[in-house]
């Protein structure tokens, strides 16, 4: 399904990994490993279209994913270092907005369904502001819930995450991949889901 | 789950701006009362020779706008580009280009259309004739939604870099020339007693292509922006 052939990353004059291929098909589940700077995040951002490869190429089901552009986003989804929501805005309105980014139209019951299965029971309707680091990375991981879409690549999704919210991210995972999903994602912390095979794959 | 259509998309876009500005409403108090602030200046700094004062009026009230027009464009994007949203919108699966029309249309909802409004009033500063502010008016509406779309497209190239409030000045002021002389010609016309069709149909050609190439444009300079 997702497909990478010798792919090469080059920041500056530094060149941060060359001759990558691997890929992934339906229900996969992969980890990317490697210390800082090694290029996780580079590597993700590429998978997203941000960044233009050195060299090699990203196929999405046979298709080079700078000719699909726009079919390919809508069957991703990306959650980044930063959580891409509005300090003004409460989270019920946050998470509204990023699912119309992602193009999916959704209503306040499915909504509010999702914030609290992230655990934010009560917390629908208050400024984000005045969320703590951990709520917040909840808001932004509430828009998995909401969307369709069968690769989801996650960057650092654990960071500011308690114990209990790390278990339902786990839960999150296992339940996407059960439905034919895939996820690529980097974390420092222990990630393994239950019944899944995770892939590693080591930028050195 | 429905798909949402580009219309929808293009709402969803200018509700959520003018929400958020909103809930920060200093943001767009300070460009209208930078624009009072200057044109109400003039009368006093030049006295009050009525002559005088209304052979300067257009082109006062249009550089105020023009300068006023450019304090907002920092926080077009950048906003957007620090909290990760920006980047969401890259991954938008329908078309960048309308999504950042939405937004190039709230911007303006928020810095031109109070201008606009605004406009008429401190005109009779400068003793304009009711049919003088009437085409103030017009040339305005027609002129500010372009500068708005200029703007977008400096905005978006300087997006990230530092001193890039300055460099969107000198990147976008001299592209809104044109506008300024044809926005002033329009009121000066009418003051003459000819005709304003020329010109007032020249700001509409203005923000047609301007309507049509920019919003396209913008969204390639923020890809370019992204890397």
């Amino acid at each position: 399904m997702l497909e990478i052939n010798n792919l090469a990353c080059t920041r500056g004059d530094h060149q941060l990994f060359s001759g990558l291929s691997f890929s992934l098909s339906a229900g996969e589940l992969l980890q990317v490993q490697g210390e800082n700077g090694k290029g996780k995040t580079s590597l993700l951002r590429m998978l997203c279209g941000f960044l233009a490869p050195a060299a090699g190429e990203i196929r999405w089901r046979g298709q080079d994913i700078r000719d699909l552009d726009e079919e390919y986003y809508a069957e991703m989804v990306y959650l980044g270092h930063l959580n891409a929501i509005k300090d003004e805005l409460n989270a019920l309105e946050n998470l509204r907005i990023s699912a119309g980014l992602a193009g999916c139209e959704v209503d306040d019951k499915q909504v509010i369904a999702a914030l609290r299965h992230m655990g934010l029971r009560g917390r629908e309707t208050l400024p984000v502001k005045v969320l703590s680091q951990g709520q917040r990375r909840r808001v932004a991981l509430a828009r998995l819930l909401v969307g369709n879409a069968p690769l989801w690549i996650l960057d650092e999704p654990l960071t500011a995450l308690d114990v209990g919210a790390v278990g339902l991210m786990q839960e999150l995972i296992g339940t996407h991949l059960a439905k034919n999903g895939m996820v690529i994602f980097t974390t420092h912390q222990p990630l393994e889901v239950a019944g899944v095979e995770t892939r590693r794959l080591t930028l050195s | 789950m429905n798909r949402l259509s580009l219309f929808g998309l293009l709402r969803l876009v200018i509700n959520r701006d003018l929400m958020l500005a909103m809930r920060r409403r200093a943001d767009v108090l300070t460009t209208l009362i930078f624009f009072v602030m200057v044109v109400s200046l003039f009368p006093l700094g030049v006295g009050p020779e009525l002559g005088m004062l209304r052979k300067m009026a257009p082109g006062v009230v249009w550089v105020a706008a023009l300068l006023a027009s450019m304090l907002s464009l920092g926080r077009m994007f950048s906003a957007d580009y620090l909290d990760g949203t920006l980047e969401q919108m890259l991954l938008a699966p329908q078309s960048l280009s309308v999504l950042v029309l939405g937004k190039i249309l709230a911007h303006w909802m928020l810095s031109g259309l109070p201008l606009v409004l605004m406009a008429p009033v401190l005109g009779l500063q400068f003793d304009m004739s009711v049919q003088s502010l009437w085409v103030l008016i017009a040339s305005l509406l027609l002129g500010t939604p372009v500068l708005s779309m200029i703007g977008a497209v400096g905005a978006a190239l300087t997006l990230g870099l530092r001193g890039g409030g300055v460099l969107v000045s000198l990147l976008v002021l001299p592209l809104c020339i044109p506008v300024l002389i044809f926005g002033t010609g329009a009121v000066e016309a009418v003051a003459s007693g000819m005709s304003v069709a020329s010109h007032l149909s020249l700001l509409g050609a203005l923000l047609v292509l301007a309507l049509v190439f920019t919003p396209w444009v913008t969204a390639q300079a923020l890809r370019i922006s992204m890397e």
